[in-house]
């Protein structure tokens, strides 16, 4: 498949995975691998000081095969997503941030304001900022304007699984941008991954529907060929619809034809 | 004794030391955390030379699963 450029960095994956919510570190490992992605995302938390028994992710995943993007999730004011991206960077010593200001608990849906806000000063402190976002056009081209190297259009709430539900405004996010456009959230088994990729986004970022499903090893799998089609179609040109039928084989010459007069 | 709010609790130092000193007594590996003192971040390489204060606010984050 062709390859995923964020600022001016290779990927040879279209798919990107999180590493939260999985049965056991083991499983999210084989999850990882048979998704063959290229970065994985992780999160930024207080260290438990009373008990320092727990296992590290970081024992999991392989820093030479994946690009650990360190996310802001849960920040609800510019001020801790900006504190959050800081903090990644010293622990990660990478500059790469899937920036994320919620705006509502219940539907997680971003506060676009202060998005904008914290990814204007982070991209003045070097930081290559990945915005989660609104399937909003316009959101998307001002976060752009404000220097982010990627945009995120969730295509559904996190962890909905509900799929891609605004199909046009993603197409005409893609038609707009100038960077990349990576569909973030909302997928919830392979063939959402494809409508995403179909649309022409450049790449899918997604964590629940492989970490929930019965068996996540099987459905890394499936979202990693779901993503493969879909991106191939796309490059390939689809037919245009039509209302009414054409048929593929010839009309004439059929035994038919000689009793037809 | 130096009071701190380490993680958002209240904790109680012996003695008065530097964030590698307080790192070392937590057992914590500082190759996987970071380290904010007042909001800001402390560069690992400052953590031998940056001494915790009375009412010093501390935090210690690491990567966690996520999405």
């Amino acid at each position: 498949m062709d390859k995923l450029v964020i600022a001016g960095r290779e990927f040879t994956s279209r798919l990107l995975i999180g590493t939260g919510k999985y049965p056991s570190h083991q499983v999210m490992q084989a999850a990882h691998d048979a998704s063959g992605a290229a970065v994985v995302t992780v999160a930024v938390r207080r260290v438990n000081i009373s008990d320092r028994s727990k296992e590290s992710l970081l024992d999991y995943i392989d820093p030479k095969r994946y690009f650990l993007l360190p996310n802001t999730a849960a920040c609800y004011t510019a001020e801790d997503a900006i504190r959050t991206a800081r903090l990644a960077r010293e622990v990660g010593l990478s500059h790469w941030v899937k920036l994320e200001v919620i705006g509502d608990e219940k539907t997680l849906f971003p506060d676009n304001e202060a998005l904008l806000e914290a990814t204007r000063v982070l991209v003045k402190e070097g930081f290559v900022v990945l915005p989660y976002t609104n399937d909003d056009p316009v959101m998307c081209r001002k976060l752009e304007d404000a220097g982010a190297a990627a945009v995120m259009p969730l295509g559904a709430p996190i962890g909905s699984g509900l799929g891609i539900q605004n199909p046009n405004n993603i197409r005409i996010i893609k038609e707009q941008a100038g960077v990349p456009v990576i569909v973030d959230a909302g997928v919830g088994t392979a063939s959402d991954a494809t409508v995403a990729m179909e649309l022409g986004a450049d790449a899918v970022l997604m964590n629940t529907a492989i970490a929930l499903a019965q068996d996540p090893v099987s459905m890394a799998r499936a979202m990693k060929l779901g993503v493969e089609a879909g991106r191939l179609a796309f490059l390939a040109g689809r037919i245009p619809r039509k209302s009414y039928a054409t048929a593929s084989s010839p009309a004439g010459g059929t035994i038919a034809a000689g009793v037809r007069a | 004794m130096v009071r701190i709010t380490l993680n958002g609790d209240s904790r109680v130092l012996e003695r008065r030391m530097t964030i590698a000193e307080l790192l070392a007594d937590l057992e914590i590996d500082s190759r996987r955390v970071a380290v904010e003192r007042n909001y800001i971040v402390v560069k690992r390489d400052a953590y031998g030379s940056t001494h915790i204060e009375n009412g010093d606010q501390i935090e210690i984050v690491n990567f966690v699963g996520g999405g």
